[in-house]
């Protein structure tokens, strides 16, 4: 022993703990589970939003129209579209869940379609919602 | 705690590159291996090895042995029965958990990576401490339990309830599904893991046990029992091919089914 601390600690203190993250390969069903929880915390952002403009247009003009704009600002497009997509995977996400929580779909391969299933209907239904808001427009 | 990154004494560097074997076939195949040695005090290390696998078994198992025997002695790993029933050379091959002895190196493209089960405390190279999993193991009672006076011969039971323990009894306990689970790396100290679960839910579906109730009292907390979040690397690593996150979904409703 190089130095006197490691000789007064037992071995077990000094023993390293094993990689995990840093070496595990990504597989779908984990990275979906890790975008659930980023989309779902993205959600509490969006939710501000929306109860700022919301607010905003009970307040006056002036302030309606200042969230109004930063909003349909290309970046605020932006963010809109990405806020749509995390609720619409967080949806998808929740709904899969659900089927899991009665014991279903939890062999291979059905849980690799759940999950590719709930990314494709997350990604069309913000394609829609989005379109059809242009097309409304 | 979730703690994405290895405390300070864990993080790995880059170790040692053994010469390649002389006089070797074409054949050689490049293995990356953690090392750590309690009897220093460097960090953690990764070697790199060369194997002639013209002159070596199939498996990952037979590789490591093959650089214990002809390049390294020190090399640390545990292993046993070498076809897959023991459980011993459980260890993180190529990014996923699985048995050394049942993987074949022709799966495997490129260099092979090979680590300790993750997210453990190494007694040594390849050598997890696996104190806690069996503790936890222990912990839900693994043996069967009645009340009802012993019969004369056997506990009886009828052929489908046998069938129920199929998938289940099969678990040899080397530990790849707890140690491939993201909330058992974060909350491994209260969370039972997807093993334990499993082998909870192969007593609590037993026809023969007598104790359902008190063993899903024992596992009704946030905690033991509710951490699983279905992110599935516990079905994915199995080597046995068993589904521990079927199990848990299992026992979730078996709680829900006893309060309506």
């Amino acid at each position: 022993m190089s130095d006197s601390t490691s000789t007064t600690k037992s071995p077990e203190s000094r023993r390293p703990m094993s990689p995990h993250l840093q070496i595990y390969r990504p597989m779908l069903t984990m990275m979906m589970s890790i975008i659930h929880r980023i989309t779902g915390a993205g959600l509490y952002f969006g939710t501000l939003l929306l109860a700022w403009w919301l607010i905003a247009a009970a307040t006056d003009a002036k302030s309606y129209m200042f969230i109004n704009d930063l909003l349909t600002s290309f970046v605020g497009r932006i963010i809109l579209l990405g806020y749509t997509w995390a609720l619409f995977h967080h949806m998808m996400g929740g709904i899969r869940h659900f089927i899991w929580d009665t014991g279903r779909g939890l062999d291979h391969p059905e849980r690799e379609y759940l999950a590719q299933a709930s990314l494709i209907a997350s990604i069309g239904l913000t394609l829609f919602v989005w379109i059809l808001a242009y097309l409304l427009r | 705690m979730v703690e994405f990154s290895l405390p300070k004494n864990s993080t790995v560097t880059i170790g040692k590159t053994w010469p390649k074997p002389a006089n070797a076939s074409n054949n050689i195949r490049e293995f990356r291996i953690y090392r750590w040695n309690p009897d220093d005090d460097h960090n953690p290390s990764i070697d790199t090895y060369y194997v002639d696998c013209s002159d070596c078994g199939p498996m990952v198992l037979d590789a490591i042995l093959w650089i214990k025997n002809k390049v390294d002695p020190t090399l640390t790993f545990r292993r046993s029965c070498r076809e897959g029933i023991c459980g011993s050379c459980a260890m993180n091959i190529d990014g996923t958990n699985t048995l050394a002895c049942t993987k074949d190196m022709s799966s495997i493209k490129g260099a092979i990576n090979i680590y300790p089960l993750p997210h453990m405390p190494v007694v040594k190279d390849l050598v997890p401490d696996l104190t806690r999993f069996y503790a936890q193991h222990a912990s839900i009672e693994p043996w069967l339990k009645t009340v009802s006076p012993a019969p004369e011969k056997e506990w009886r039971q009828s052929h489908e309830d046998r069938l129920k323990l199929d998938g289940l009894y099969e678990c040899i306990l080397c530990a790849c599904c707890s140690t491939s689970c993201p909330s058992y790396w974060w909350n491994g100290d209260r969370y039972l893991g997807p093993a334990v679960l499993l082998q909870a839910y192969r007593w609590l579906i037993d026809s023969r046990d007598e104790a359902t109730g008190e063993r899903l009292d024992n596992l009704e907390d946030p905690f033991r029992l509710y951490r699983c979040h279905t992110i599935m690397n516990c079905a994915k690593a199995c080597p046995k091919g068993l589904n521990p996150a079927k199990a848990i979904a299992e026992i979730k409703n078996m709680m829900l089914a006893r309060q309506v």
